[in-house]
């Protein structure tokens, strides 16, 4: 039996605001010190109201515009009604039936190899109050709940995606390529296990039977944390829609939506208590809200501050510096700074090629040892251009260059890493380029004396024979240029 | 001279010649307080320490002649509903018995920059949901003017607390008539303002979209000085309108010119009360006297009001009663088993029967199905009302109308009868679901000596010539200068 997989993602991120979106209150994050980010709005204290915070607004615009959404020139702030702990005033402020944006779309790349990419369809995208969070203590028995509400308010943009998804590794391409598009917009830090980005997914099956397609009832996955676990809990969930239809046939229709939780632990979906009457939110206009009118112009100056967004940087950055696709990847999705810092690396040194090398190998391994980011490594873009710069003026070797590199990261002194700095270890270390051929030539004319078989190989025919002599060159003339002895080599054992 | 019952106006002038002090005055309330508030039951909580300490303050900067705020020293009196920094605030429930909140509503801290002396908060039908003041969950108030009448609702107890000459100035909220109708009732002048004149932060929502606080006092000149008081753009309440503020005090005693008032034929029809209506036809009379012209308008859609109303409002108050859980503030159950159960023996223990009535109207308005069949309508109506207005006001300045039915009816009249309660604010629900600006004046007595009102409505932002309007009545009559004798 054969079927298509149907997926569609909702994703609640939080915009990177100073305030609230309904109050002056700080939105950073802050888990130690509960309940100190709150006033009487987002408390819900009785009597207090509702101000919209433009900031967030025009965030989400932004954002909105960056997914090719078209702006409702129109929208209301509407009620979601329902009871729960962190929830203070018995409802959150959201948008309804019309949200400020909808209809656009994301390109995924759908085969690294091949370069296909692929519109997978957002159906809307609305701002909401994030809840606070329910804390439950229960050691020592204790069965008491504590909410915190630092948290309440906080500016949440939901973006809902259409079931344009056919596969677990799909779905998390499209929200791996969303989160890169609100990073590099800077609109959110995006940080999934502080919970600014959330994801719930939308899963089921159309079972292809006798010619017909058969869709298995929709589940929705709540609360997936991180990438691993998107990608992990739909795959859970497609064999056990799969099993569940081969063992009860039950297809869409025949019972109600369920959702399910995802245990990474057991690698399962669990199924979840209905939240009660959850089903009838008594959505109404907000009567403290008046709607909100978005003009063209603010959506024109939005627009024409867009930045570039990363899939235009990536065939960007391919074409000015003739890298490969997979090269674009690797820089582009590390995310805007790191591909900033690559932009001025090879733009000083002019080689953009031997910048994405390093970058991608030395500097990504670096940064993964020491848990840095690129914003916290301390050899900034010039000063490695003027460290690889050193390579094609032929002052160093590429290995010479390594080994300055990671002398520089492990110098660990006070104050910027300077170029200057670069000097003075080649100085101390020796490493400078043995530009005086005298000196070679004696070396060569050694080792050549002192290895008559590889001289009678070489002279027999066999090219390889130089690389031992190249070798044992080189460990005798520190700072030598592996290309230069080849040259002197090859030329001595010619006219010898 | 007793300063029991007098007008501002001449408390102020009182004090500016030093004949009173702000401090003597406010003894004087809390005497008067003490001796009739166990009989009218105006007040829930008076704060006779700070309300002197304030006092004495406002006299000391009289005395260094340090410059002073517009109500300077006269006590007021604040409707339950509102937040008062460190003092409880109840809304008349047992749902909120016990809470203080943390900040002042716009109006209190407009209050104290104006360095008017706050002397407690007043009784009210629970969350301002009432028409007579007797579903306050702590006490039942009653009428100065006769104390087995209410004082109508649902700022029964800021109008007794006026009426009864325990303070000169009062605020009240208005969701559907609740200032005009008990000034009313009490002979009082009671005015709700353009909704969004005065902010609502820091007012407890019954309806959003509906309520407005406006000042009660003995005359047109209080009521104008509180208004001026009040009145201005919020940043903090999105729907406070951004229009500068007229002074409402310095062209009161100027007559309108050309006054043309408009009498609707929809609102003198059976039900109407023979001397309610008779002491309205006076008070036309008075003013065509003074040489206003007055007009037969229609307002065809008033006779959705009721139905309207009693869509929307619920509607609103479902959601806005919704933080009322137990879980951060205000009442919670003592026992329950579970979360769900907490919620609801919480609200079933803090809410009285009217609130749980007009929320289960409210939450069934606005569920899945019948969401386009209630509230949807009734929110297209709303704007048909609104419609009849702007047409009405293309032919008068402004529309007389009886404020309720009937005088003050008994206490438990219609306490059981929820329909007819509901009906007592037919004169004065529209003006809030239009979004209107009204005020009600003292225009007679019934035969039983109970006091009769006149409702003015004026257009959008027209307070000033309301008040005007109200002042032109007032100077020609004496029926605000008459007091009750509180036995
Ligand atoms: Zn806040």
């Amino acid at each position: 039996m054969d079927y298509t997989v149907v997926i569609g993602l909702e994703v609640h991120v939080q915009l990177q605001t100073q305030s609230k979106i309904f109050c002056g209150c700080s939105a950073a994050y802050n888990p130690t010190q509960p309940n100190v980010q709150t006033c009487p709005v987002c408390l819900g204290l009785p009597g207090a109201l509702p101000v919209m915070n433009r900031q967030a607004f025009e965030l989400a615009l932004k954002t909105a515009l960056a997914l090719n959404c078209e702006i409702a020139s129109y929208t209301k702030w509407d009620r979601k009604q329902y009871y729960y702990p962190d929830l203070p005033k018995g409802y959150q402020i959201s948008q309804y039936d019309c949200p400020f944006s909808k209809d656009g779309w994301l390109e995924i790349e759908m085969n690294a190899e091949t370069g296909e990419t692929r519109r997978i369809g957002i159906i809307r995208a609305h701002l909401e109050e994030d809840a606070g969070k329910n804390m439950h203590d229960e050691s020592g028995g204790k069965t008491d709940s504590q909410v915190d509400l630092n948290r309440a308010g906080t500016p949440l943009l939901e973006i809902v995606s259409q079931p344009d998804l056919r596969s677990a590794a799909e779905a998390r391409r499209y929200l791996e390529e969303l989160r890169l598009l609100l990073t590099y917009l800077n609109v959110s830090d995006c940080n999934m296990q502080e919970g600014s980005l959330r994801c719930d997914a939308n899963v089921n099956l159309h079972i292809h039977q006798d010619g017909k397609n058969i869709p298995t009832p929709i589940v929705e996955i709540k609360n997936l944390n991180s990438f691993r676990n998107v990608e992990l809990a739909i795959t859970c969930e497609i064999e056990r829609q799969f099993e569940d239809w081969k063992a009860t046939g039950r297809r869409l229709g025949d019972v109600p939506k369920e959702t399910r939780g995802f245990d990474a632990q057991r690698g399962v979906t669990v199924g979840q208590r209905g939240k009660e009457e959850a089903s009838d939110y008594r959505y109404f206009p907000d009567p403290d809200l008046a709607p909100v009118t978005v003009a063209d112009e603010l959506i024109e100056q939005l627009r024409s501050d867009l930045c570039e967004f990363p899939a235009d940087r990536r065939k960007r950055l391919a074409v000015t510096w003739q890298l490969s696709d997979y090269d674009v990847r690797v820089i582009v999705d590390q995310g805007r700074e790191f591909a900033d810092y690559f932009e001025a690396a090879a733009q000083a040194c002019g080689d953009g090629k031997q910048a994405c090398n390093w970058l991608t190998q030395d500097i990504l391994r670096e940064l993964n040892e020491r848990r840095l980011t690129i914003a916290q490594f301390p050899i900034r873009a010039e000063v490695l251009a003027n460290l690889l710069g050193r390579i094609p003026a032929r002052q160093i070797t590429n290995k010479s260059a390594r080994e300055v590199f990671l002398e520089l990261l492990n110098d660990g002194g006070a104050g910027p890493i300077t170029s200057s700095r670069i000097d003075e270890i080649i100085a101390a270390r020796g490493l400078a380029l043995v530009a005086d051929t005298g000196a070679l030539e004696q070396v060569i004319t050694a080792v050549i004396d002192k290895n008559p078989k590889a001289v009678a190989d070489f002279r027999g025919g066999k090219q390889a024979a130089v690389g031992a002599l190249i070798g044992q060159v080189m460990r005798e003339a520190k700072g030598a240029d592996a290309q230069v002895v080849r040259e002197l080599i090859i030329k001595a054992l010619q006219s010898g | 001279m007793s300063p029991i019952g007098a007008t501002t106006s001449e408390l102020l002038a009182h004090m500016e010649r030093g004949e009173f002090s702000s401090v003597a005055l406010c003894e004087a309330a809390f005497d008067r307080i003490a001796a009739c508030d166990d009989r009218v039951g105006a007040f829930l909580h008076v704060d006779r320490e700070a309300a002197l300490q304030q006092a004495a303050q406002v006299d000391d900067k009289r005395r260094r002649g340090a410059p002073l705020g517009r109500l300077a020293g006269l006590p007021v009196a604040v409707k339950d509903v509102i937040c008062t920094r460190g003092q409880p605030t109840t809304c008349a429930s047992k749902m909120l018995e016990g809470f203080t909140p943390p900040y002042d509503a716009h109006v209190v801290s407009k209050l104290r920059e104006a360095d008017a002396v706050i002397i407690g908060k007043t009784n009210l039908d629970e969350f301002a949901m009432g028409s007579s003041t007797e579903n306050s969950a702590y006490k039942t108030t009653r009428n100065p003017w006769n104390l087995a009448c209410t004082p109508g609702g649902s700022s029964g107890g800021s109008a007794a607390a006026v009426a009864a000459g325990m303070v000169p100035l009062s605020l009240g909220s208005d969701t559907g008539g609740s200032i005009r109708q008990p000034a009313g009732f009490c002979g009082l002048v009671g005015m709700k303002p353009t909704y969004g004149r005065i902010s609502r932060y820091g007012l407890i929502a019954y309806a959003s979209s509906l309520d407005q606080i406006g000042p009660f006092a003995h005359d047109v000149a209080g009521a104008a000085l509180l208004l001026e008081v009040l009145a201005g753009h919020d940043p903090r309440d999105s729907t406070s309108l951004p229009m500068p503020v007229p002074s409402y005090t310095a062209a009161l005693e100027e007559p309108l010119k050309g006054l043309k008032i408009g009498v609707a034929v929809e609102h003198f029809v059976a039900g109407l009360d023979r001397e309610v209506e008779a002491a309205v036809r006076q008070a036309l009379d008075v003013y065509r006297c003074l040489g206003a012209e007055i007009r037969e308008i229609s307002l065809p859609h008033s006779k959705y009001a009721v139905a309207v109303y009693y869509t929307i409002a619920p509607s609103e108050a479902s959601s806005n009663l919704a933080r009322y859980d137990g879980v951060h503030y205000g009442h919670r159950a003592a026992q329950f088993e579970n979360m769900i159960d907490m919620y609801c023996a919480s609200r079933g223990e803090g809410f009285g029967k009217e609130v749980k009535r007009r929320i289960m109207l409210g939450a069934y308005a606005l569920s899945a199905g019948y969401y386009d069949a209630y509230y949807l309508k009734g929110l297209k109506v709303r704007r048909l009302i609104r419609n009849d207005f702007d047409a009405a006001f293309a032919q008068c300045d402004l529309i007389a109308s009886p404020v309720a039915p009937t005088p003050a009816f008994k206490i438990g009249e219609l306490v059981n009868d929820p329909l007819a309660m509901y009906l007592s604010d037919i004169y004065t629900l529209s003006a809030n679901l239009a979004g209107l600006p009204g005020v009600s004046i003292p225009a007679g007595f019934s035969s039983g000596g109970l006091p009769i009102g006149l409702q003015l409505l004026g257009p959008p932002l027209a307070e000033d010539r309301l008040l005007r309007a109200a002042r032109m009545h007032e100077r020609a009559t004496d029926w605000h200068t008459r007091r009750p004798e509180v036995v």
